[in-house]
C-alpha cells in the first residue's frame, strides 16, 4: 500500500517539519484528519465513470465561489436606472464583460458554473438510484445530498435574477406569484418575500444577499454533512456490496484502496476532461444554444412588457412541467398552489428513497427487469418533462401531439414511480450479490 | 422503446421547424473583415445613433476593429468629448421618450436578444433592416414584414429606396434609393457586423484563447492518464 507517501514521514525525526507537525497535532487534529479522510480512508477499488460527479461536484462549487467573489467585486444589486435609461444592475453586469480586465471570462465561467452544477449534480443523483446508493447504512447521506439539491435550487433561481434582465425579471414575478396562492397567508406572504408589490429593488437586493451570503453557508454546511456522513459509513459500490464485511485481520477492507492517492489521481484525470467540456462551452458556446443563457436575458428588465414566453432555464425544467401539470383547483383552492405542491413534492419525495425501496440488493446489476424498465421509462419521461418546460404549455409535438396532457401523463408517472416502488421493488425478481466486488 | 427514442430524437427539429413562422435571411459573416466593421460603424454613427445609443461601447474600443485614435476622433466623435467615453446617444432618455413615446432601446446587445430558434440576432437583423415597406396606416408611414407594426420608421430609406407590399404580400421596390438592392445588402450586411461585433467585443480574443486553452488541458490530460495508469498498475 503506498499510503502515507507523504508529510508524514518526518514526523519524529528530529527534523523542522518533523517538530511542526508535531506541534500542530499536539493542538489540531491534523495528522488524524489527512488520515481519516484521504490517506486511510478505503474506498472500494471498483468505481466506474459514474463515480466521478461527486468530486466534479466540489469542483464546480469552488469553481462558483471563487469566480463569484471576483464578481461581487463589480457587480452593483440596482434596480434604478443609469444615464442613459438602463439599470445598474443589468449594466454593471456588462461593465464587469467589457471593461473589467478578464470580466468576461469570470462571468461566462460563473453563468456556465451554474449548468454545469446541475449537470454533474443530476448525473450524481442518478448514480445514486443506478446502484442504491441511499440504502442503509447511508439513508442520511441521501437525505443532505436532497437538501443540498434544494439549496441549490435556491441558489441558482436568487442568482437568476441578478443580472436583471428580462427573463431574470419575469422569472422570478412569476415564481414569487405562485406563493400567493396559498390560501389565506398567500398574498401578504408574496408581498413579504418580494419585499414590494412587484418585484423591485428591494427584491433584488434581499436576493443578492441570499446569492452571496445566507444560501452558500448553507450548502457549505451541508456538503461537511454530506462527507462526514459518508465518511462515517464508507462509499458505495457499483456492486451494492458492503466491502467493510471482508476485512484484512488489522480491519482494512479487502476491496478497499486509500483515497489518497488512489482517487486523487483518478478524479485528476475526471477534472481534466470535465475542464474540456467546460472550456468548449465557456469559450466557444457561452450561451449555450439560448439554454446557458437565455437571449432574452440580454434585454434589461422592463416591469412594464411581459415577454410572449418565459421558460426558466434548462436545470428547472422538469419540474417547472411538475408545476405546470396541476391545472385544477382541488377543494376549491387554486390550481397554482398544487401546481407549488406538486413541484415542491417532486423534489421532496426523493429524500424518501431509502424507505421506498424495498429490494433485497442495491445496484442494477443484480436487480431485476420491472426495476430495470420503470427507471429506463423514468429517465426517458424526466427528459421529455424537462423539454416541454423550455416549450409554451400550446406546445404540441409533430403539431399534433398535445404537449400539456403529455406533461401530465409523465407528471402522474413520475409520483407514482416512488409511491409505488414499496410494492414493486418487492415483487421484482433479483440475482444474488456477489461476496466481493467485481472489477 | 425505440420508436419514443427516435420520436424524442427528432422532436426538437420539428419543434423548431414548425415553430418558424417567419423566415429569416441569412446573415453574411463580418467578424473578420475590418473593413466591413469600419462601414458598418460609419453607418450607425451617421444613421442610428441619433436615436439608439450604444451605451456599453466606448470610442476607443473602436481601434480593435483597425482604426486609429485619429481616425475615431476625426469621422465618429460626435456625442462625446474623450474617446474613452461611451458611445452615447445623441439624445436624452427621458426626452426621448416625450418625443416618440417611447425610449428608443440601446443597441449594445440588440445582436444577441434577438436570437431565438428562428435564427441568429445577426439574421433576425439583417432581415429586419431589409423588410420596411410603405404603409400610410402607421404613423410614421412605414412598417416592417419582420417586426410588424414597428414604432421606428425606415432610417435607411434614402438609401434603400421606398418598398411597398404587393398583392402577393411581397415586398417590392417601387421607388429606388441612392444605394442599388446589391449595394443596399451589403450595407445592412456590414451594419449587423458592426453590431455583432458591438454586442461582445471580446468574442474574438474569447474563441483564440479557447484553441490555447484546450491545448493545455489535452497536455494535462495526457500527464494525468498516465498518473494514474502508473498508480492504479498494482490494483486488480
Amino acid at each position: 500500500m503506498a499510503s502515507n507517501t507523504n508529510f508524514e514521514k518526518y514526523k519524529s525525526d528530529g527534523s523542522l517539519q518533523g517538530n511542526l507537525l508535531e506541534w500542530f497535532d499536539a493542538r489540531f487534529p491534523a495528522t488524524s484528519m489527512w488520515r481519516g479522510h484521504l490517506s486511510e480512508y478505503y474506498a472500494p477499488k471498483n468505481f466506474n465513470f459514474w463515480y466521478f460527479f461527486g468530486s466534479l461536484a466540489m469542483l464546480v462549487l469552488v469553481i462558483q465561489i471563487v469566480t463569484g467573489i471576483f464578481l461581487v467585486m463589480h457587480y452593483k444589486p440596482d434596480a434604478s436606472l443609469n444615464a442613459d435609461g438602463i439599470p445598474i444592475a443589468f449594466a454593471s453586469v456588462e461593465y464587469i464583460m467589457r471593461d473589467v480586465p478578464w470580466g468576461w471570462l469570470v462571468r461566462y465561467m460563473h453563468s456556465t458554473g451554474a449548468s454545469a452544477f446541475f449537470l454533474v449534480v443530476y448525473l450524481h443523483m442518478f448514480r445514486g438510484m443506478l446502484y442504491g446508493s441511499y440504502r442503509q447504512p447511508r439513508e442520511l447521506i441521501w437525505v443532505f445530498g436532497t437538501l443540498l439539491f434544494l439549496c441549490l435550487m435556491a441558489e441558482a433561481f436568487m442568482g437568476y435574477l441578478l443580472p436583471w434582465g428580462q427573463m431574470s425579471f419575469w422569472g422570478a414575478q412569476v415564481i414569487v406569484n405562485l406563493f400567493s396562492a396559498i390560501p389565506l397567508v398567500g398574498e401578504p406572504l408574496s408581498i413579504w418575500i418580494r419585499g414590494d408589490f412587484v418585484v423591485g429593488d428591494a427584491t433584488l437586493n434581499r436576493f443578492f444577499s441570499f446569492h452571496v451570503i445566507a444560501v452558500p453557508l448553507v450548502l457549505l454546511g451541508l456538503v461537511a454533512a454530506h462527507i462526514l456522513a459518508l465518511h462515517e459509513v464508507g462509499s458505495n459500490n457499483p456492486d451494492g456490496v458492503e466491502i467493510k464485511k471482508r476485512t484484512t485481520p488489522e480491519g482494512i477492507p479487502l476491496d478497499g484502496i486509500p483515497f489518497h492517492p488512489y482517487y486523487s489521481v483518478k478524479d485528476i484525470v475526471g477534472v481534466v476532461v470535465f475542464l474540456m467540456v467546460f472550456s468548449i462551452i465557456v469559450f466557444f458556446a457561452p450561451e449555450g444554444g439560448g439554454y446557458f443563457l437565455e437571449y432574452n436575458n440580454f434585454l434589461p428588465a422592463d416591469p412594464l412588457k411581459t415577454p410572449a414566453h418565459i421558460a426558466p432555464v434548462w436545470y428547472f425544467t422538469p419540474y417547472y412541467s411538475l408545476l405546470r401539470a396541476m391545472v385544477w383547483p382541488l377543494f376549491g383552492i387554486d390550481a397554482k398552489f398544487w401546481g407549488v405542491v406538486a413541484m415542491g413534492g417532486g423534489v421532496v419525495i426523493l429524500a424518501f428513497l431509502p424507505w421506498l425501496d424495498r429490494s433485497p440488493v442495491k445496484s442494477i446489476r443484480y436487480r431485476g427487469p420491472i426495476f430495470k424498465t420503470l427507471l429506463t421509462i423514468f429517465v426517458i419521461s424526466f427528459f421529455i418533462l424537462g423539454f416541454l418546460g423550455t416549450k409554451a404549455p400550446s406546445y404540441a409535438f409533430f403539431g399534433v401531439i398535445p404537449g400539456a396532457p403529455v406533461a401530465q401523463l409523465l407528471s402522474l408517472y413520475y409520483f407514482l414511480f416512488f409511491l409505488t416502488m414499496p410494492w414493486w421493488s418487492k415483487i421484482d425478481k433479483y440475482k444474488p450479490e456477489p461476496d466481493r466486488v467485481t472489477m | 422503446m425505440k420508436k419514443l427514442l427516435t420520436a424524442l430524437l427528432v422532436a426538437p427539429a420539428i419543434a423548431f421547424a414548425s415553430g418558424a413562422a417567419l423566415h429569416l435571411d441569412k446573415a453574411p459573416e463580418a467578424q473578420r473583415d475590418n473593413a466591413a466593421l469600419q462601414s458598418g460603424a460609419r453607418t450607425f454613427v451617421n444613421y442610428c445613433m441619433n436615436c439608439h445609443g450604444l451605451s456599453f461601447v466606448r470610442y476607443n474600443r473602436l481601434t480593435e476593429i483597425g482604426l486609429s485614435e485619429q481616425e475615431i476622433k476625426d469621422h465618429l466623435l460626435f456625442t462625446a468629448d474623450k474617446i474613452g467615453e461611451k458611445m452615447r446617444v445623441a439624445a436624452r432618455p427621458a426626452e426621448q421618450k416625450i418625443w416618440f413615446g417611447a425610449t428608443p432601446p440601446d443597441l449594445s446587445l440588440v445582436a444577441r436578444a434577438r436570437a431565438s430558434e428562428d435564427g441568429s440576432g445577426a439574421d433576425w437583423l439583417y432581415t429586419y433592416l431589409r423588410s420596411f415597406y410603405r404603409d400610410e396606416k402607421r404613423p410614421t408611414g412605414w412598417n416592417n414584414l419582420v417586426f410588424e407594426n414597428v414604432g421606428m420608421p425606415h432610417a435607411l430609406w434614402q438609401l434603400q429606396g421606398i418598398q411597398v407590399l404587393n398583392s402577393d404580400h411581397h415586398l417590392e421596390l417601387a421607388t429606388p434609393g441612392t444605394q442599388t438592392p446589391a449595394e443596399y445588402d451589403k450595407t445592412v450586411a456590414d451594419l449587423v457586423g458592426f453590431l455583432v461585433w458591438a454586442a461582445e467585443p471580446d468574442a474574438g480574443f474569447r474563441k483564440q484563447l479557447g484553441f490555447g486553452v484546450l491545448a493545455y488541458l489535452l497536455v494535462l490530460f495526457g500527464f494525468a492518464y498516465k498518473m494514474k495508469k502508473n498508480y492504479w498498475k498494482d490494483i486488480k
